[in-house]
């Protein structure tokens, strides 16, 4: 199977075999007018299988959020066709609006209007906690 | 630091330091009678807690300090639907220091967030309540001596009690404390703390539901079932009695031994071990005012 490659773009390389359509729905990829390119279980020499996101235009992403879902991802920016900037992520500190916090003795169960803000407590297991309740998000999140 | 939300927002030395701001405010009650005149604390209680008010109260009275608030949502603006941020805020241009009670989890860092004042949470539903436990601590090291190498008993309700999560948590802190959890089975202590908690720092507890290590412990902290945890009355009623501190059952303790517990109690302790000059229930609420005291002023930057 041949995809273009891109000439000024971004390409999430690395995503967890599976996770493409939930990173496009995550990062609202479907707003966007440009070419973009969902390759799901393509071969990788690490994974064995991986997916991956080819966007033909130089957009902001939101790294945390990316981070968040998956840290193996490599973000590689291009410029001229050719890589102008490779980054791998890590799961970030903080992520705000990205997970709903579902206790309904939090304060966010109230306030409609407060951010649903989560930290990172074990970097290891990549756990968050919601900063209002400590509670985990739930997984469906 | 601006606030107390939670007791992990303070570390050993600020613990330490407050502790002792409290014992020089017992020793020495005059120094400290006008070190907060012309201040006030605002006392917002979005849900009643008389006790818990009444001591923040007490607290800025004997400072020398003046108190305004209100003790139920309903006498507050949150009844028309004002958030708390904006609260906090307008509180921020009467007074100089919130104390917050409020039903949901997290609403004082909130608060804390919106104010330019300093917020202490005096507790958001059944999440953090650290000023009970700064009071436990300055009981313990009162009575003790020290915070460290202490067998500490906790009985009664430990799976809903959040006093006793905070303070096995706090006392987690120091070295060579051990643990012995007294309870019926159904309130056991939540696997969540035995696991991030005790095994996570190494801490030796033990798990039971009988009487048995009475004579090695150095504390025993007692804690009230709480009937508004049951959906089922019968359930309530059976668990309620079965762990009652009576005076018989201190034979075997030791002579210091330290009896708490954060009250109101029910039944779980026997009137007649109010006489016991081991208990220390009573002394407890006082250190209650005293910390109170030495948070406000740190809090307020006063020396």
């Amino acid at each position: 199977m041949t995809i273009d490659s891109i000439k000024n773009g971004i390409v999430l390389d690395h995503i967890e075999a599976g996770k493409s359509m939930e990173i496009y729905k995550v990062l609202e990829l479907s707003k966007l007018d440009c070419q973009i390119a969902i390759i799901k279980n393509a071969t990788s020499k690490k994974a064995g299988h991986k997916d991956i996101i080819k966007i033909d235009s130089l957009i902001d992403i939101n790294l945390d959020v990316l981070g968040y879902i998956d840290p193996g991802i490599t973000v590689n920016i291009v410029k001229d066709g050719v890589i102008a900037e490779k980054r791998h992520l890590s799961l970030p500190e903080t992520v705000t609006d990205v997970l709903k916090c579902k206790n309904p003795r939090c304060i966010t169960s109230v306030e409609q209007e407060l951010p649903h803000v989560f930290r990172l407590v074990d970097r290891e297991k990549g756990i968050y906690r919601c900063v209002y309740c400590e509670h985990k998000p739930k997984a469906e999140a | 630091m601006k606030d107390l939300i939670s007791i992990t927002d303070l570390s050993i030395e600020e613990l330490q330091e407050l502790i002792d701001k409290a014992e020089d405010i017992i020793e020495n009650p005059d120094k400290f009678c006008d070190k907060c005149k012309r201040k006030k604390l605002a006392t917002l209680f979005f849900e009643p807690s008389t006790r818990t008010r009444l001591s923040f109260e007490a607290a800025m009275l004997e400072l020398g300090g003046s108190v305004l608030g209100f003790s139920e949502a309903s006498s507050s603006s949150a009844s028309k639907g004002e958030s708390v941020a904006d609260t906090a805020q307008t509180i921020s241009c009467y007074a100089d220091i919130i104390a917050m009670r409020h039903p949901k989890e997290g609403a004082p860092l909130v608060a804390a967030k919106a104010a330019n004042i300093p917020v202490i949470n005096a507790g958001d539903g059944g999440h953090n309540h650290p000023t009970q436990t700064l009071t436990d601590l300055l009981t313990i090291f009162r009575e003790k001596g020290r915070l460290n190498n202490l067998k500490i008993g906790f009985c009664g309700d430990l799976k809903f009690g959040r006093t006793v999560h905070s303070l096995i948590a706090a006392m987690s802190r120091y070295e060579g404390n051990s643990f012995v959890l007294i309870s019926p089975e159904e309130l056991r202590v939540p696997g969540y703390i035995k696991k991030d908690v005790l095994e996570k720092n190494g801490l030796p507890y033990k798990e039971t539901d009988n009487w048995n290590d009475m004579p090695e412990l150095d504390i025993l902290y007692m804690t009230r079932v709480q009937r508004e945890r049951f959906f089922n009355e019968a359930d309530y009623l059976r668990l309620r009695d079965v762990f009652i501190l009576t005076v018989d059952k201190l034979a075997d303790a030791k002579d210091d031994l330290c009896i708490m517990h954060p009250l109101p109690r029910v039944n779980e302790i026997e009137h007649a071990v109010d006489s016991d000059k081991r208990a220390c229930y009573f002394k407890q609420v006082l250190n209650g005012k005293y910390i109170r005291m030495a948070l406000i002023l740190k809090l307020l930057g006063i020396e």
